[in-house]
């Protein structure tokens, strides 16, 4: 497996505090990799940084071997890195399937002016976006309520919504912020199953930032654990479950183990 | 299949302008001058009303400050014909004004230097304005279409403070004022709704709904605010070269604050959002006034207290985000998003 | 030399002015990030207030012909002052209850019976030909009347307004506000000038170098400087201060806390009507402009511009922003070249602050977190 996407020696700091400090991360092609830490160890400063809300104050990352350079978050999307939100972000006045169009939109753009004066092409082109959107919508069990706005869905469909629009952009690496918040054991188990799904019918590649040990544990099959933003531990779950600075970082000096 | 299209498009727009031609001369011959001249206001503020609905209602930009981009317009289109054209009908005989086709010309091309003139000022105030949300950007839109006048009123080449005069109407006297007008509010108003039918218009409603998202979902935000502001200021651009020639008079003041004021009325009266909400908002704006002549000095008093009234009794506007369209109009089910705003 | 000095002087008397009125836009909108395009219009009221006051209403003294009144005049033009504020304090209030409220919390009766009375009015104009108390009956009678036809109404449309958070609403409404507050005022008032003759004694000072200062000038300046200094013990020692500032933090969170919002924000809207009724008053008393009902509206403007270039919502900043649009206006319309310029010189100062800094000079930016 090659290496879709490395971090070199990133660092971001706002003002004189450092988010994240020369932090090197892989991202290894069709994997699952977890990232840990307690709160406020950077892990969606992470996100911002690979999605271009942040520009890295030092250090570079590498997509696909090529060198991001002032990346924009549009330009991320276009690259084929897409993100689901901590706080949900979805477009509440639109329904859902309106939701996944306008992400899928990033693949197969129609020009402003063809779309301006409704060209047969660009007419083609949005019924495609819509036959995939739909499509989409079905896959994961959201096509009954693709007319419902998505400010009126329920948590749970919001949640697996905001994946179904990250997934609309085709892209390679999936970066799903705490997708598991707010669920109850059920719907962690549900969605455990949802992410190992997406993982092999849309062949992506998914970094997942969780809090829930049992569903990191769970589906994680590399984990990189980080602190005061750099990384203190990475390894395989059964590895990190029993690392001496991983539990000392939790939950305090005292109960690591001699 | 490509050629079969552009046949059947052809075909329409001459057949839509065909058709206006007509309706404005049955217009002209049946209706008093008085409610025609009131028409053609209506239509000019409706052509502003959905150019500003571009920017606030579809990509939710808050610009207060159109009436700047219906100044340029304005004077760019009359600088055309009242200094620009004498020197080049020299060049081209063509433009010569007096004939119909003279006129036409003439006004085609005052409308397009006048559309582009204020797409110009649209994407200088779009582009710095980018970083600015909600309020803050509401009060530098005002501050730019106030600087836009100061500066008007201090260029003495189109008149300074008393304004440009005896402007040639060219194309556009009586019963042919209606039909430009009404033909550019068609095409803005066809425009809009071609871009809301399509999924680019939606990713401009996603920029309004939450920007960080629609930029994580590869919408470059930058470019949808930035065309919203040069497509709307273009038409607002066009609406003032009409105003200019209809009126053949124009002065800094009608294009002021409260002249901007009243269009962002308009917008949020119709329903921010809604195309059709826009042009009856406008049409009922510029209607009730002249409609309550008969109140005199009562009728500004009563105007604003309904206004009031209607934000605090329906304040997503009379349309909401609904759209008065063909589907509606024969009952079938109209794709609607209803939302509370 | 001199002139810039002069200048100086003007602007900074200009300027306290303007951030009297500022900082009634930057305390509301702290509250309710709303911008209360009305409030240059109380400015107006306070103005006219003042003027009725000087004029009809209280026994001022033609200091010509008695010159030794001058006490009792100054003492009668603190009363009418507050005679201003007063009234201009109500005014923010019934605006705040009746225009603003019903966007946050809908209509409830006693809206029905304020648009009532408010409907009842060409009832009482209608009889006005009869007498005034006839009239008065009438107009009352009315009212009530109006009001419980009115509360069925009112209670169908609670149940189906959808109450809408979009602050372009809750500008429309203000502008509206504005708009009636201005065409009431020449329907009142009338559209003619009037101005408030001499009631106090208005003497140049010379200071060094030909440099002079009018006493009018330097009681405006003295009498901001106190109204501000007393509005910031109020926000910063007093219970209603400290609510203010948590609920310009977070109105939620301040609900949750115990704090009456809505009591709170009607005080916000009083103490912002009592400072532009004072400024109101002054700027009418000690200048003698012209006023009209239309004469709050660029003043407004541009103290709001004020407020934002201080950092819309930051005390300190409204008062900072104020002072410096004014001293910006004064050299603008004192120089020759410029002064047509001198109303589109506030939004330039503004455009530039806001491209550059557009949490204002003293307020902080808080990044939206993603």
């Amino acid at each position: 497996m090659s290496d879709l996407l490395a971090t070199h020696n990133i660092t971001k700091r706002f003002g004189g505090l450092a988010a994240v400090s020369e932090l090197n991360l892989r991202v290894r092609e069709g994997e699952l990799l977890g990232l840990i830490g307690p709160n406020g160890a950077g892990k969606t400063t992470v996100f911002n940084l690979l999605t271009g809300v942040y520009t890295p104050s030092e250090g570079f990352i590498e997509f696909c071997g090529r060198r991001l350079r002032s990346l924009r978050p549009y330009q991320a999307a276009r690259l084929g890195i897409a993100r689901t939100f901590q706080n949900i972000r979805l477009f509440g006045g639109l329904t859902a399937l309106d939701n996944v169009r306008v992400a899928a939109h990033v693949r197969t753009r129609s020009g402003f002016w063809s779309s301006l004066l409704r060209t047969p092409h660009s007419i083609a082109n949005d019924a495609k976006l819509t036959a995939k959107s739909r499509t989409l919508l079905s896959a994961l069990n959201l096509d009954a309520v693709a007319s419902v706005p998505a400010g009126d869905l329920p948590y749970g469909l919001q949640r697996r919504l905001e994946i179904a629009r990250a997934l609309a952009t085709d892209a390679k690496l999936l970066l799903l912020d705490e997708p598991a918040a707010g669920m109850n054991p059920a719907e962690k188990q549900e969605l455990m199953e949802l992410i190992h799904a997406i993982r092999r019918d849309f062949s992506v590649t998914v970094l997942l930032i969780e809090h829930d040990m049992r569903v990191v544990m769970g589906i994680c099959e590399r984990i990189y654990v980080l602190d005061y933003g750099q990384v203190i531990a990475e390894g395989r779950p059964e590895e990190i479950r029993s690392d001496p600075r991983v539990i000392a970082a939790y939950l305090g000096e005292e109960a690591a183990p001699c | 299949m490509a050629v079969r299209w552009l046949v059947v498009r052809l075909a329409s727009i001459v057949g839509v302008v065909a058709g206006l031609y007509l309706l404005s001369g049955l217009l002209a011959a049946t209706i008093e001058t008085y409610v025609l001249q009131v028409l053609v206001q209506c239509g000019i503020y409706a052509i502003l009303a959905v150019s500003l609905n571009l920017i606030n209602g579809i990509t939710g930009q808050f610009s207060i400050g159109h009436a700047g981009f219906f100044a340029v317009g304005a004077y760019v289109g009359a600088a055309w014909t009242v200094l620009w054209q004498p020197a080049a009908v020299r060049a081209w005989p063509a433009l010569a004004i007096g004939t119909p086709s003279g006129d036409t010309l003439n006004l085609l091309v005052a409308c397009a230097l006048g559309m582009a003139a204020a797409a110009g000022a649209g994407a200088a105030v779009g582009l710095p304005s980018l970083r600015l949300r909600g309020d803050y950007l509401a009060i530098v839109t005002l501050g730019f279409g106030e600087v836009i006048r100061v500066l008007l009123l201090n260029i003495d080449a189109v008149g300074g403070a008393r304004g440009l005069t005896g402007i040639p109407t060219l194309a556009s006297t009586g019963d042919l004022a209606v039909f430009w007008v009404v033909l550019f509010l068609v095409l803005v108003i066809a425009l809009s709704r071609n871009l809301m039918n399509t999924v680019r218009g939606l990713t401009w409603l996603a920029v309004r709904e939450d920007e960080v998202a629609a930029d994580a979902m590869g919408v470059n935000t930058t470019r949808v605010k930035v065309s919203a502001f040069v497509l709307g200021s273009a038409f607002a651009g066009a609406a003032g070269v009409l105003y200019a020639h209809i009126m053949t008079g124009i002065s800094p003041d009608v294009f002021g604050m409260d002249t901007s004021i009243i269009i962002t009325t308009m917008v949020v009266l119709g329903g921010t959002g809604s195309v059709t909400g826009s042009t009856l908002a406008a049409c009922l704006l510029v209607a009730l006034p002249e409609g309550l002549r008969f109140m005199k000095e009562y009728r500004l008093v009563i105007f604003s207290t309904l206004l009031v009234l209607l934000m605090l009794t329906r304040p997503q506007g009379i349309l909401g985000t609904r759209e008065f369209g063909y589907a509606t109009l024969f009952r079938r089910r109209a794709r609607s998003r209803e939302m509370p705003a | 030399m001199e002139w810039f000095v002069q200048q100086l002087i003007y602007g900074v008397q200009l300027g306290s002015l303007y951030a009297l009125i500022a900082l009634g836009y930057t305390m509301v909108y702290g509250v309710l990030r709303l911008i209360n395009f009305a409030h240059g219009d109380v400015y107006m009221v306070g103005a006219f207030v003042g003027f009725y006051a000087c004029t009809a209403w209280l026994p001022f003294q033609d200091l010509s012909a008695h010159p030794d009144a001058v006490g009792a005049n100054i003492a009668l033009s603190v009363v009418a002052m507050a005679i201003a504020m007063g009234v201009c304090a109500a005014l923010g209030m019934v605006i705040e209850r009746f225009a603003y409220r019903p966007l946050r919390n809908g209509l409830t009766r006693q809206d029905a019976h304020f648009w009532g009375f408010v409907a009842a009015i060409p009832a009482g104009l209608a009889f006005g030909h009869l007498g005034r108390g006839v009239a008065l009956v009438v107009y009352a009678l009315a009212g009530v009347t109006l009001g419980y036809l009115l509360r069925p109404a009112v209670a169908w449309l609670r149940r189906r307004t959808v109450l809408s958070t979009s602050r372009l609403n809750a500008l429309i409404t203000a502008i509206g506000v504005s708009l009636i507050l201005q065409n009431g005022g020449l329907l009142v008032f009338g559209a003619n000038p009037n101005f408030i003759p001499n009631i106090v004694p208005e003497q140049s000072v010379a200071l060094t170098g030909g440099i002079h200062v009018g006493t009018g000038q330097l009681a405006i300046l003295g009498v901001s400087i106190a109204l501000m200094l007393a509005l910031r013990h109020i926000v910063l020692y007093t219970w209603r201060g400290r609510a203010m500032r948590a609920i310009s933090h977070d109105i939620e969170a301040a609900k949750l806390m115990g704090i009456d919002t809505d009591r709170v924000i009607a005080f916000t809207f009083a103490l912002g009507g009592a400072l532009a009724g004072a400024g109101g008053f002054m700027v009418a008393a000690l200048t003698h402009v012209k006023i009209t009902p239309l004469f709050g509206l660029l003043p407004g403007i541009k103290a709001f511009v004020a407020a934002v270039l201080g950092g819309a919502g930051n005390i300190p900043g409204a008062a900072l922003g104020g002072v410096l649009m004014g001293v910006a206006e004064a050299f603008v319309s004192g120089s020759q070249q410029l002064s047509t310029y001198r109303d589109a010189i506030a939004f330039c100062v503004l455009i530039v602050i806001l491209l550059v800094r557009p949490a204002g000079l003293l307020g902080q930016n808080v990044p939206e977190k993603v």
